[in-house]
């Protein structure tokens, strides 16, 4: 069967449409390969504009690995704004890839990387658009499996009637596994159909295929039990966890857009997995353990990376940077090995700590400085007990003190607002914290043109965290907390005009916590709130509180629930959550006592220095720490 | 605050003519900027710096086309902290550029070039290709000759500074059916050939407020109803100076050539600009469609 080019009937239409480079592919380093040579093909989407969606990280890794391979083709489609979306439904255009502008529809594969929750709608929009039924009950032998794979993947309940599989963890050799399943289906001539190729890719164990487990509800609205319907089907299915990243230099020939997006960057992953152990956070919980790449994979990966893509600025991405167990050396020998030649470092994700100053300094030399943010998380002490971030106050000052020393005018904190066991007092903390830091910078600098950026955002309960038991905070304490904080910074004659806030209001982070901790009833939800036209729900401009709650409240009439059962609620150890069949690796028990520890107030080590706490992950998934130092160095390339 | 050493000075400047075909059609300045920043690192091309606390690439360009309007003559000039072979330079940076986005010709300024010799006094009119499909030859062509026989077509546009009302026949100084018709290779391949299309050619200054290919269509529409059922696919063929004799664009960049010729710079003396002249006919817009 061959597949034509939409292109030619897309291209007089462009001109009517905002920002039409998007839509035209073409980037530097994306390929087109030969539709007919192919076995299996996939379309993977980001389900975000193209601006957020191009630089992903995920999406970029899994396109390069597939299209490696002999008999394998992958392109790549992103969510189209609302203006487009019009005129492809005006003029009978489905979605479409951006590489070689085929229909989605076409496609064997249309997998969906979830950062957030927030991408849900957009996937309706993009199956409706490629003419794929919503429903995978739905569907036939002509449609391609659904799946989708993400941090939200760990909790697919809410999508799990839109899907037809999901995996978790890392995609890498997953992605590989399943295509030769699915090849294999293929060349045998496609045996029992949809089902088939599905019930083979549920029996391994790594994929989760939604439609063969049944979900029991108890009276009071609880789920009693999630069973498989079939023989065959394993009652848990495991995340999958690369092990040894040097073996897998991705991306290799990051794709360089001609739009501008919204990370305008190289990215190495310097490692993956975080095992600092903050409570509120899901990437540090689900990625365990952690395993680091090398210094001389680093330092290759920059090398051919720079040169591939003409980029200004490389990231070196993971989920605590500074961490990296040879991170000064890295920093040393990218610095000596970009020095004039105005390549610039950035290091996401830092701790709060006076040796990142040092890496800071290291990092700008040889490009522009950019802002640098810590992130406490908590106002209090107390409060950071409870989330396990251990960093104290006076940590704190020393380190802004530092920067301050060090050139930099101003420093960004970041907090969360409506953590379990949250008074008014914590977070008013911040607000002393950030007159202490503006303070310190005065002393050391004798200038009075420091300042400092307060970013808060509402803090959601995620599955598979010791908090995945919490009841969210409700909106309006959230908002009156903010408005109490605003209050007592604007009030400050000495330092109120030297602080910056930055928050948003509470309510879209309700709707977060549902789309996180919900089960499959939440589907009627979801779609719901999309055939009312909500899409892009991440965007402030385009999410709409009162439409979600009253899709909602009719979508969940005569259930035993509503958004605030699932929001507000505190779970008990022994209810049936969602996710419950879905492995992470955590021990169930192990991630209970961490919740009452948090409680306590107690907090709990890194294993990467302390012993091992039993978290239970790599005995589980057969894992383990992977870190150096390896004791090797950087060398000095001759830059052409 | 760590302070670099002063910025290596600009030794040569390079003017560079550049394309923007096919779908590249559709990138706006600031794509452009962009890709030609990135390409000339991949290049490894020694451009300089300014100083201060954000450097950027000394990179400038010159009237450039809308987004969505093709272009054979798109222009930028680059500050060079180490002489090259023009002849090199195109060729690199057009390697590293992605297909459409073409450089077609570099000349390198001889060193000492002043102010006076700005790029942008010499890009005084452009020659323009409209293509307005499912409008017929016959329509168009009655059209055109009543806008030319108007003393003056007023035209109202949205400027920067508001809602404003110009006269745009001025400004043209030729507008004809352009003869290609028939060698025109099809972009749409699928479609009929005997589908009404017709194309213009049109030559039109560079005013104050500017007039665009998309006001002259505005004029024709008003003194003439002629209304095109789909969006007409503009492109830029030539800008340069104009002969208002002849109405002949030459290339803006053989002042620089001939000097760089004359004071025996061997570094600024390269072949003409590798593409059509101005004028010809060329299949521009099936270039560089990859699906």
């Amino acid at each position: 069967m061959s597949v034509e080019s939409i292109f030619p009937r897309l291209e007089p239409l462009l001109p009517s449409v905002q920002k039409p480079i998007q839509y035209v592919g073409g980037e530097l380093n994306s390929q087109v390969k030969d539709w007919d040579a192919a076995t299996v093909r996939w379309a993977l989407m980001y389900p975000d504009a193209y601006e957020v969606g191009l630089p992903n990280q995920g999406v970029q890794i899994l396109y390069e690995i597939l299209n490696e391979r002999e008999g394998v083709l992958a392109e790549r489609t992103y969510a189209v704004w609302p203006d487009m979306e019009q005129v492809m439904r005006d003029n009978a255009l489905p979605q479409f890839t951006v590489d070689s502008h085929r229909p989605v529809g076409a496609f064997d594969v249309f997998g969906v990387s979830f950062s957030t929750e927030l991408g849900y709608t957009n996937l309706l929009t993009a199956l409706d658009l490629a003419g794929i039924p919503l429903e995978a009950a739905d569907r036939t032998g002509d449609h391609p499996i659904v799946l989708a794979g993400g941090h939200a993947a760990f909790n697919p309940e809410p999508i799990a009637d839109f899907l037809d599989a999901a995996v978790l963890g890392d995609g890498e050799e997953i992605a590989l596994a399943i295509t030769e399943v699915i090849r294999e289906w293929k060349d045998e001539g496609e045996p029992g159909g949809r089902d088939g190729v599905l019930l083979r890719l549920a029996e391994t164990g790594g994929v989760y295929v939604p439609k063969f487990y049944d979900v029991e509800y108890l009276p009071d609205g609880r789920i009693k039990r999630v069973a498989p319907n079939r023989p065959g089907v394993p009652w848990r299915v495991e995340k999958h966890t690369v092990m040894d990243l040097d073996q897998w230099p991705y991306p290799k020939k990051p794709l360089v857009p001609l739009a501008e997006t919204v990370h305008e960057r190289f990215s190495v992953e310097i490692f993956r997995g975080c095992t600092r152990g903050c409570r509120f956070c899901q990437a540090g919980m689900i990625t365990r353990p952690v395993r680091e790449r090398s210094i001389t994979t680093i330092g290759a990966m920059v090398d051919e990376g720079i040169r591939q893509t003409g980029f200004t600025e490389v990231g070196l991405l993971s989920l605590s940077s500074a961490d990296h167990s040879e991170i000064a050396e890295v920093a040393k020998g990218l610095g000596d090995r970009y020095e004039g030649t105005h390549t610039s470092l950035s290091l996401p994700s830092t701790r709060v700590d006076a040796f990142n100053i040092t890496l800071a300094n290291e990092f700008s030399r040889n490009g522009r400085r950019s802002g640098l943010t810590f992130a406490p998380e908590g106002g209090s002490e107390r409060m950071r007990k409870v989330i396990n971030k251990m960093v104290s106050e006076d940590d704190l000052i020393r380190t802004v003190t530092t920067a301050y020393e060090n050139g930099w005018r101003q420093v960004k904190l970041y907090f969360m607002c409506g953590l379990p066991t949250e008074t008014d007092e914590d977070v008013l903390e911040i607000a002393g914290m950030a007159k202490r830091v503006i303070k310190a910078g005065r002393e050391a600098t004798g200038r009075k043109d420091i300042r400092c950026t307060v970013s808060i955002g509402g803090f959601v309960p995620k599955p598979h965290t010791p908090f995945q038991w919490a009841g969210q905070t409700d909106h309006e304490t959230v908002d009156r907390r903010l408005r109490l904080l605003k209050d007592e910074l604007r009030s400050d004659k000495e330092y109120g005009r030297a602080i910056g806030l930055r928050y948003h209001d509470g309510q879209p982070s309700v709707i977060e916590g549902l789309l996180s901790r919900g089960d499959r009833r939440v589907g009627k939800v979801i779609r719901a709130v999309w055939e009312d036209g909500g899409r892009f729900d991440g965007w402030s401009e385009h999410f709409s509180y009162e439409r979600w709650t009253n899709a909602a409240a009719k979508a969940l009439d005569g259930e035993p629930v509503d958004v605030d059962w699932y929001t507000l609620r505190d779970r008990d150890e022994v209810e049936v959550l969602p996710w419950d069949h879905l492995d992470a690796g955590l021990d169930r028990e192990w991630l209970w006592q961490d919740w009452q520890d948090a409680v306590d107030e107690t907090e709990v080590e890194d294993c990467r220095w302390t012993p091992c706490y039993d978290c239970g992950v790599c005995p589980t998934m057969d894992t383990e720490i992977q870190i150096g130092p390896t004791g090797k160095r950087l060398l000095p390339l001759s830059v052409v | 605050m760590p302070e670099g050493p002063a910025p290596a000075p600009v030794t040569q400047r390079l003017r560079v003519r550049y394309t923007k075909r096919g779908r590249l059609r559709f990138t706006s300045h600031r794509d452009i900027s962009r890709a030609v920043e990135r390409a000339v690192r991949r290049a490894g091309i020694p451009v300089a710096f300014s100083a201060g606390f954000t450097p950027h690439p000394k990179i400038s360009y010159t009237g450039a086309a809308a987004t969505g309007v093709a272009s054979e003559a798109e222009y930028l000039e680059i500050g060079l902290t180490e002489p090259r072979d023009p002849a090199r330079v195109r060729a690199e940076l057009d390697a590293a550029l992605p297909p459409g986005l073409d450089v077609v010709d570099v000349v390198a300024l001889p060193a000492g070039t002043g102010k006076s010799t700005a790029l942008a006094d010499r890009l005084q009119a452009s020659e323009w290709r409209v293509r307005l499909d499912g409008v017929a030859e016959s329509d168009a062509a009655t059209a055109v000759s009543v806008f030319l026989d108007a003393g003056a077509v007023e035209v109202e546009r949205l400027t920067k500074k508001g809602r404003r009302r110009f006269d745009v026949r001025a400004a043209v100084s030729a507008l004809e059916l352009a003869a290609e018709r028939a060698q025109d290779a099809d972009r749409r391949g699928t479609e009929a050939t005997d589908a009404p299309c017709a194309i213009l050619r049109m030559v039109v200054r560079h005013t104050t407020p500017a007039v665009r290919p998309d006001d002259i269509l505005t004029g024709l529409r008003q003194v003439a109803d002629l209304a095109p059922p789909s969006p007409p696919l503009v492109t830029r063929l030539a800008q340069g100076p104009l002969d208002e004799r002849t109405g002949v664009l030459a290339d803006p960049l053989d002042p620089d050539r001939e000097t760089a010729t004359s004071s025996g710079d061997e570094a600024g003396a390269v072949d003409g600009p590798a593409l059509p002249r101005s004028g010809d006919a060329v299949g521009v817009d099936a270039v560089s469609a990859r699906s």
